[in-house]
């Protein structure tokens, strides 16, 4: 009750107080998982953007046509649901009026979010996601991250070189766009290389804690490894459990393993396994590791990649907004603006590497494999380009 | 056949926590005719507790090893915990049968009071999940091809004392008996000097002190915390108990398996996509056959 007060309040000030800020700011909205199942992601996101913020509104804003424009964030909470998703995407766009929105970060959200942003006109970055099927024929939604039809055969490649495995098991969350869409990606992919079957394919739900029965059913099948393309919630479930019910071998994981709290979720069982991502912190080189020194400073800890990712995506928001070349105090023709901009971007170096754009909007980027060490960190193993 | 064995065990450690949870519920329902449903919460708060007495113990300042911790966070988990549920009766529920509000208006109270426990966690603590730190030892048997883990075994022995514990109270006790005294006629009772508040009082101690150990149990089992940690599992083991019968002790132990037995059994033969469709099915299907449950005897006035 007291939220919507709060909010109702602020939506009244906003409604008073954005014809005088329109001239001189350019604001952007925030579609991000504040609360629910990955709140770490959420507050990641948020830092990387008010670092982003501080040096823009510090240098006294962005300047487009010969004129400085201040910034401004509004960062709203998808709490991790595809329905609050879309609610905050409209909310943005209708209430707070925003030129433009980055996230939500899974895709989970992002695929639903997408489709609202793309009907309603408005340009939307994702930092995080992976699924194709959020920029699929929306010409208003683009970008940061590598995609799973990309993702999946590189999972392949490095598990039957690495563990010299032939047969492969899949444990994902069948509530969860990114998990299905990786898992199946993951399972032609291996497939087609030959070597062995898929000979367990089994799914859990999203709020599941006991995975005994799915992971009694993988390991009677005797695979070679495990893939576990899931949130590293479940992640530090899935592996403690599967060595309680005597499994032995390896783990492969994806990008949504990649954040610190998953080692101090699973302790040490989870060491030694490794997961494909979008960059490593470790041995990090110029650009990167300006960003990364300056984050680890500023709040304490190592950027996870999504943090890293929703600077990129700023970083080709802002690129957009250039190309764009005015600022129209009328957001709709803004919104179009900044969409033509960001069209327009045929390269990009950012923190997480430097990557192209295909017609549909998606970026062309390298991929590493990430080892989760002995001491609980995130260590290099290598790299994959396409 | 180790498969299947496999298998056994891993429902029945899962039967076990939906049984401990039901049980709780059952046991309000059985003296009040209330459906607690904040009783999920309490679970979820009996876990968090557990969590703070593990991290304060074996902290610096005190630093006892986690065995000796876990002895005393069992008795001292479940007495705050029951001290929570004791507090919910007295400020949510006791002013509303004090007024003599309808029962709906209590249930619709303990839905709310569920979720003011999980937005308050949410509110305290943040959304960040918490890590349970290992108290016991974790050993791991494998007896031909099937594995077995101390704390299972542990948590299957809990649900059956805490059963057979409740059983006794219930029927062999001078206090179950007033509390199946109070469910048979509630305005009665008092004339007879039972004090039926206190023995109110008792039902909340007993059903929120084993939600407490079935969370420290749980935390124990799925080392990850966060606030909306009993909201599906208590719904679930809401339904166990109906459809053992609720109100009915053994009702409630029965269901919570056989809910167990189902969801793992399911997973084991289909793909594990249909486990909750099929499950549930199957739980629909018992209560058109039988709509009082299990061991439920008929009433004509439920919610």
């Amino acid at each position: 009750m007291k939220k919507l007060k709060i909010l109702v309040v602020l939506s009244i000030v906003a409604l008073f107080a954005t014809p005088a800020l329109a001239a001189d700011t350019i604001k952007i909205g925030f579609n991000i998982p504040m609360t629910g199942d990955i709140p770490e992601v959420g507050e990641g996101s948020k830092n990387a953007a008010e670092m982003y913020l501080a040096d823009i509104n510090g240098a006294g804003g962005l300047e487009v046509g010969g004129k400085k424009y201040m910034l401004e964030f509004i960062y709203m909470d998808n709490e991790s649901k595809a329905d609050s998703a879309v609610n905050a995407a409209l909310k943005l766009i209708e209430q707070e009026e925003v030129v433009a929105i980055i996230g939500p970060n899974s895709s989970k959200q992002a695929v639903p979010a997408g489709g609202t942003a793309n009907e309603n006109r408005v340009p939307m970055i994702s930092p995080w996601s992976t699924n194709p099927s959020t920029t699929l024929d929306r010409p208003w939604v683009f970008r940061a991250a590598f995609l799973d039809p990309f993702q999946g055969p590189v999972v392949a490649d490095f598990a039957a070189k690495k563990f010299g495995a032939k047969t492969a098991a899949v444990l994902f969350d069948v509530a969860n766009d990114y998990s299905v869409g990786l898992a199946e990606v993951f399972k032609s992919a291996w497939e087609a290389k030959g070597l062995g079957p898929v000979v367990a394919y089994e799914s859990n739900g999203t709020k599941d804690q006991d995975f005994s029965a799915q992971l009694t059913t993988i390991i009677a099948a005797k695979p070679d490894f495990i893939f576990v393309p899931e949130n590293y919630n479940q992640v530090a479930l899935i592996i403690p459990q599967a060595r309680d019910l005597g499994y032995k071998g390896p783990f492969m994981g994806s990008d949504a393993w990649g954040t610190p709290d998953l080692v101090r979720l699973c302790g040490e069982k989870c060491n030694g396994q490794y997961f494909s991502t979008h960059y490593a912190a470790a041995g990090a080189k110029g650009a990167t590791k300006v960003f990364i020194d300056r984050y680890t400073a500023k709040y304490g800890a190592e950027p996870a990649d999504y943090a890293a990712l929703t600077w990129d995506s700023i970083g080709l928001m802002v690129e957009g907004i250039k190309n764009a070349g005015m600022v129209d105090s009328n957001p709709r023709k803004m919104r179009k603006a900044i969409r033509d901009g960001l069209a327009a971007i045929k390269s990009f170096e950012g923190v997480t590497g430097s990557s192209k754009f295909n017609e549909q909007g998606d970026p062309i980027k390298c991929a590493v494999i990430v080892k989760i060490s002995d001491e609980g960190t995130f260590v290099f193993e290598e790299s994959v380009c396409p | 056949m180790d498969f299947i064995i496999q298998n056994v065990l891993n429902a029945l450690q899962w039967g076990s926590f939906y049984a401990l949870i039901a049980l709780g519920y059952t046991l309000v329902y059985g003296v009040l005719r209330l459906i607690n449903f904040a009783h999920g919460d309490i679970f979820m708060v009996g876990a968090y507790i557990s969590f703070f007495l593990a991290t304060f113990l074996i902290g610096p300042i005190i630093g006892l090893s986690p065995a000796v911790a876990f002895v005393i966070i069992v008795p001292l988990t479940m007495a705050l915990t029951s001290l929570v549920g004791v507090t919910l009766e007295r400020i949510a529920y006791r002013p509303l049968r004090r007024k003599g509000a309808h029962r709906l208006y209590v249930v619709i109270t303990a839905l709310m009071a569920g979720l003011v426990l999980e937005y308050s966690n949410l509110a305290l603590l943040g959304a960040s999940r918490l890590k349970f730190p290992a108290l016991i030892e974790k050993q791991i048997w494998h007896l031909g091809g099937v594995t077995l883990t101390n704390l299972k075994v542990m948590v299957i022995v809990a649900a059956i004392l805490v059963f057979l514990f409740l059983q006794w109270v219930v029927t062999r006790t001078r206090v179950g008996m007033a509390m199946r005294a109070i469910s048979y006629d509630k305005f009665a009772i008092p004339l007879m000097g039972i004090p039926v508040d206190q023995i109110i009082v008792v039902t909340f101690v007993l059903g929120s002190g084993f939600a407490g150990l079935a969370g420290l149990l749980f935390a124990m089992s799925y080392p990850v915390l966060e606030p909306f940690m009993g909201m599906l599992i208590g719904w679930k083991a809401f339904i166990a108990a109906v459809v053992g019968g609720i109100g009915d002790i053994k009702g409630a132990f029965v269901g919570g398996f056989l809910l167990g037995f189902i969801e793992v059994g399911v997973v084991m033969v289909f793909p594990s996509t249909y486990r909750d469709l099929f499950a549930f099915t199957i739980l629909l299907l018992i209560l058109w056959m039988k709509p009082s449950g299990l061991f439920g005897i008929p009433q004509s006035t439920k919610i």
